[in-house]
């Protein structure tokens, strides 16, 4: 069935566009081959597959996105992308190869599906995928990355050998200045070079970035990649156009369109980043009642909407949904909830807190507001991409939100007084790197913690990527800070594991 | 006053009678010509410029015959002829030379103007040229003129179906010179009754360069301003080597035509189709691409690039390597004065050669810029400085070949679609020059002060003897006059174009045939 509808979509792409793209008026129904792990997804699969792989594969590449998505808005810098992005992309023995490319393949192709809708989405699903296409091909090495871009019969005509060594000295002067001068000579012989059209790289043109002759533009290899990300993009946007008047006709599978409603719905508020109900930590006192001690591990964020509701016994709207959602991420229960916001609502009376805000906490959890919202749980807690976007107050992010002064003040309250570090902050909010900021006050208020952790191999680097969500910070907050006691606990559990074996 | 005697030696004996006798009383008549009214128009005007040496280079083979070209064309009165028929009289009744009726012959005399532009202005090779076929299309109905009249007001957004009507209007005008701009989707004339501005909007112009002498002031020493000389034209040649070879080279356009600007520089008219087709951001990369030296008078360093040096920029340092041996140090000898010199010891690296250097040069006043040149190598080889970095100081010098040869473009002309150039063959209205092509086969042979002007060519016409075998066709009043190489010229690169342009259509159709359908 799902066979067919890519179908459907093919043919009717094929009446606007096969004279022109031989490819697509000539759908193969033979196994798709994926000799790249890059794709530049220009034929639709063709393959059965169930409908749970169709959700599952879905989501799993959503995911992905958001957390690209997430990325940029942080100005993470294409390296730190990479870094953070890795864990989560397949990583991969080869025999599990074509299993993951025919798994890349198809959600691609789903997505397509659900953000073909409107302009807007496809304009995000674009940028996000071509985000994704750059940070693959940046870590393919020059010969897979060789290979892919002559599998795309781009109209790039590859330089010759002969060509190469004919040119040789041309070719070095352009080469080595695109590499700082830098560059060694064997380096150089192994970069490999195409020619196009000079008017296809007119940036590179304009500073002399190529080698020009007789209208062709000799492009090195390292800008190469710039080209091909640009044609994966514009291709991507005139497919999605395609898809898009195809969409009418996957209505009549009632099947997948509320999946794919459901998609395009988690795209626009992303929020895979931080997993609902695994986050309570064992052994961990999360009660209403021990708050304020708990508040030592929080995010600025956090720790200034606690420090505003201590002072005022008061949170506005935003407040309260933004600090019940933290709450409900640092695993406190509903109950206890209930009880921290009615001790901190000191100056009203029962009546007015469960007229008037009772409810509120309740549908953050999920415990009322009708079927979808209990469904979903009452909502994720706020990702830092979340919280940067909230209209400014007590709520929000800190570091983007504040001023230099407030933010100082709010920091040294917090025991961090060290000039260097404010110095940084000050230089990352700046820059608009408040994720950074955030971080770099992380790193030093556990500076201590985190060298012990790495030294004794408690932690791994894995496990303390950059800090993209506040119930990330706390938790390993918290980790760090408790690190004797849970290496104690874990100690007694093995201890007392072998008790029972010896005891069968 | 002083660079007066360039303009008036070259002309032709006649022209010189002609300039003691002046009415005026002033002896300086030429010079005077260049009243501040007729240099603003030549400000505007210098920025048009054509290239046509490339024609013969592109036309391979016999020269097709112009007559299959222009089947279906009415043959009209472009070309005019002496004696003049009782039909043409009755356009207007003036005597064949004006000279000869001993009125004034200022370049701008406008009888004299109106006899050259009825008589010898190349009207059908310009509609060719613009039209890229014989018969009217939009490339020649829709493309702009604009006109500087006398009173020097400026109509733009002027535009001519044919040929002729252009001619028609420029004879009722009179202007004092006119301009070409980009061809629009749609007729400029209408550009108002359009109702949404993206209807109205320029489609497609020749790549267009500028060159003028005014912005080598700082580095020649013969002239300033707007006066010129054969010794500092020759930056202008070396510009239009450069720059003609990266075109063709590098960038692959064929038709190219240089044309004289008529006072103190050239501009170039890329014609290929390709590059008429160019959106502004193709025209920046390739402004972008040419440009080395930057910035006026004021600023210290001009060439920052990097090393190793682009291939265009080595290729164009060999290039200019002799000229700079030649034509600056020893014709422009630009460092003569302790002064001057100063600003070559700036260009250089190392503070301990400098000193060396300028210890050097003030003990020997008036030493020649080409043994200050060679003192630089010499110095530095005594050991003058301990720590010279012999690769910083020949990046330096080659840095400062550059800044005295390398072409010193006006960019903005170069970036812009809808920008508009002076026409060929206008008379530039200052000088009486005619602005010609030029032969880039013989680019060192061109003299810009030996460029017909208008006074001249229309004695040339009086003074034309029938021979024999003249009497057979019919010659063209043109072909009596020093215009005749300069014509041809333009003739034979409208021919190649417009074949190539012709075959270039006919494979278009093929191909879509074989389609079946068009893009979407
Ligand atoms: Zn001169």
């Amino acid at each position: 069935m799902i066979r067919q509808d890519f179908n459907r979509i093919d043919s009717k792409r094929r009446n606007v566009v096969d004279h022109r793209k031989k490819q697509f008026a000539d759908p193969s129904y033979k196994e798709a081959q994926y000799p790249h792990r890059l794709n530049f997804y220009a034929t639709p699969p063709t393959a059965d597959i169930t409908l749970e792989q169709f959700e599952q594969w879905a989501i799993d590449r959503l995911r992905i996105l958001a957390e690209l998505e997430a990325c940029s808005f942080r100005n993470k810098t294409p390296a730190e992308t990479a870094t953070h992005i890795k864990p989560l992309l397949d990583n991969s023995s080869s025999t599990q190869l074509f299993a993951q490319r025919q798994k890349d393949h198809y959600s691609h192709f789903i997505l397509r599906l659900a953000f073909a809708a409107t302009e807007d989405l496809r304009r995000r699903f674009s940028r996000v995928e071509t985000m994704l296409f750059r940070l693959r091909l940046g870590a393919d090495d020059m010969r897979e990355r060789a290979a892919f871009v002559q599998s795309l019969n781009i109209d790039w005509e590859p330089v010759t050998d002969e060509e190469r060594r004919e040119l040789a000295t041309e070719l070095a002067a352009v080469s080595s200045f695109a590499y700082g001068g830098k560059k060694t000579l064997q380096a150089q012989e192994d970069e490999s070079w195409c020619k196009v059209d000079w008017e296809r790289v007119p940036d590179l043109v304009e500073t002399r970035r190529v080698f020009l002759r007789a209208g062709k533009a000799y492009v090195p290899a390292r800008e190469q990649q710039s080209m091909v990300i640009t044609e994966f993009s514009a291709r991507l946007e005139r497919a999605l156009e395609l898809t898009a008047r195809a969409l009418p006709r996957l209505d009549e599978d009632d099947r997948l369109t509320p999946i794919l409603n459901h998609l395009s719905k988690t795209f626009i508020v992303p929020d895979a980043t931080f997993g609902g109900n695994n986050t309570a930590i064992d052994g961990a006192e999360i009660t209403a009642r021990n708050m304020d001690n708990l508040s030592q591990h929080f995010p600025m964020c956090a720790m200034n909407l606690h420090k505003s509701l201590k002072r005022d016994a008061h949170l506005k709207h935003f407040g309260r949904l933004q600090y019940t959602l933290f709450l409900k991420g640092i695993g406190l229960s509903l109950e206890e909830c209930l009880v921290f916001w009615r001790q901190s609502f000191n100056r009203i009376t029962d009546d007015t807190f469960n007229k008037e805000y009772r409810y509120g906490v309740r549908y953050s959890y999920g415990d009322v507001g009708g079927d979808s919202n209990r469904r979903g749980g009452g909502g994720s807690p706020y990702s830092c991409q979340k919280v940067m976007t909230m209209p400014p107050g007590p709520h929000g992010c800190p570091y983007g939100h504040f001023s230099m002064d407030n933010l100082a003040a709010l920091l040294q309250s917090a025991g961090v007084n060290d000039r260097g570090v404010l110095q940084g902050v000050k230089e990352d909010k700046e820059h608009k790197k408040f994720h950074m900021a955030c971080n770099r006050v992380f790193e030093h208020i556990h500076k201590n913690e985190l060298k012990r952790a790495i030294d004794e191999g408690i932690m791994t680097e894995a496990q303390l990527e950059t800090i993209v969500h506040p119930n990330e910070y706390f938790k390993r907050s918290y980790l760090l800070k408790n690190m004797g006691k849970m290496q104690q606990q874990q100690q007694q559990q093995q201890g007392g594991g072998g008790d029972v074996k010896m005891g069968e | 006053m002083a660079d007066a005697g360039s303009f008036i030696h070259v002309d032709t004996p006649a022209a010189d009678a002609k300039a003691g006798a002046e009415a005026e009383g002033d002896t300086d008549s030429y010079v005077h010509v260049d009243t501040p009214a007729s240099d603003a128009v030549q400000v505007k005007a210098e920025a048009d410029t054509e290239t046509e040496d490339q024609v013969i280079k592109n036309t391979k083979g016999p020269e097709i015959k112009l007559e299959d070209l222009f089947e279906g064309m009415d043959s009209d009165d472009e070309f005019p002829s002496s004696p003049v028929s009782p039909k043409r009289e009755s356009f207007g009744s003036f005597p064949s030379s004006p000279s000869e009726n001993g009125v004034s012959h200022k370049a701008s005399d406008p009888e004299l103007m109106r006899s050259f532009y009825q008589r010898l202005f190349p009207w059908r090779y310009l509609f060719q040229w613009l039209n890229h076929s014989p018969t009217p299309t939009n490339d020649f109905g829709h493309r702009e003129f604009a006109f500087t009249l006398q009173n020097d007001a400026y109509l733009r957004y002027q535009s001519f179906p044919t040929s002729d009507l252009l001619r028609k209007d420029v004879l009722r005008l009179m202007p004092s010179r006119f301009e070409i701009g980009p061809v629009y989707s749609a007729n400029p004339r209408d550009r108002k009754t359009l109702r949404n501005s993206t209807a109205f909007r320029p489609l497609a112009k020749e790549l267009c360069f500028d060159i003028d002498l005014t912005d080598y002031d700082d580095i020649r020493t013969c002239c300033d301003k707007t006066t010129i000389c054969i010794k500092c034209w020759q930056f202008i040649t070396m510009a239009i080597k450069v720059v003609d070879a990266a075109l063709r080279d590098d960038f692959g356009f064929k038709y190219i035509m240089w044309v004289y600007s008529g006072r103190r520089g050239a501009h170039a008219w890329v014609c290929d189709k390709k590059a008429r087709a160019m959106d502004d951001q193709k025209r920046k990369a390739i402004a972008g691409y040419l440009e080395v030296v930057r910035g006026g008078e004021k600023s210290g360093k001009k060439v920052n690039i990097r090393r190793p040096l682009h291939p265009h920029i080595s290729r164009s340092l060999d290039a200019l390597k002799t000229h700079f041996q030649e034509d600056v140090l020893e014709v422009q000898d630009p460092w003569r004065s302790s002064e001057q010199a100063e600003k070559l010891l700036q260009l250089l690296p190392d503070a301990q050669l400098v000193e060396s250097l300028r210890k050097k040069w003030d003990s020997s006043p008036g030493r020649s810029s080409v043994s200050k040149w060679a003192d630089i190598d010499t110095v530095a080889k005594t050991g003058a400085s301990q720590k010279l970095d012999s690769r910083a100081l020949l990046d330096a010098k080659q840095d400062i070949v550059l800044e005295y040869t390398y072409p010193r473009l006006d960019i903005e002309v170069s970036k812009k679609l809808n920008h508009l150039l002076k026409s060929p063959f206008v008379v530039h209205p200052g000088t009486g020059r005619v602005c010609v092509p030029i032969d880039t086969r013989s680019l060192g042979d061109f003299d810009p002060l030996g460029v017909p002007t208008v006074q001249s060519l229309i004695k040339e016409i009086d003074a034309w003897q029938e021979s024999e075998e003249d009497t057979e066709k019919h010659v063209q009043d043109w072909e009596k006059t020093s215009l005749k190489p300069y014509i041809e010229q333009f003739r034979s690169f409208v021919i190649a174009l417009m074949r190539d342009e012709r075959e270039v259509k006919v494979k278009q159709e093929r191909d879509e045939d074989e389609i079946g359908s068009t893009d979407f």
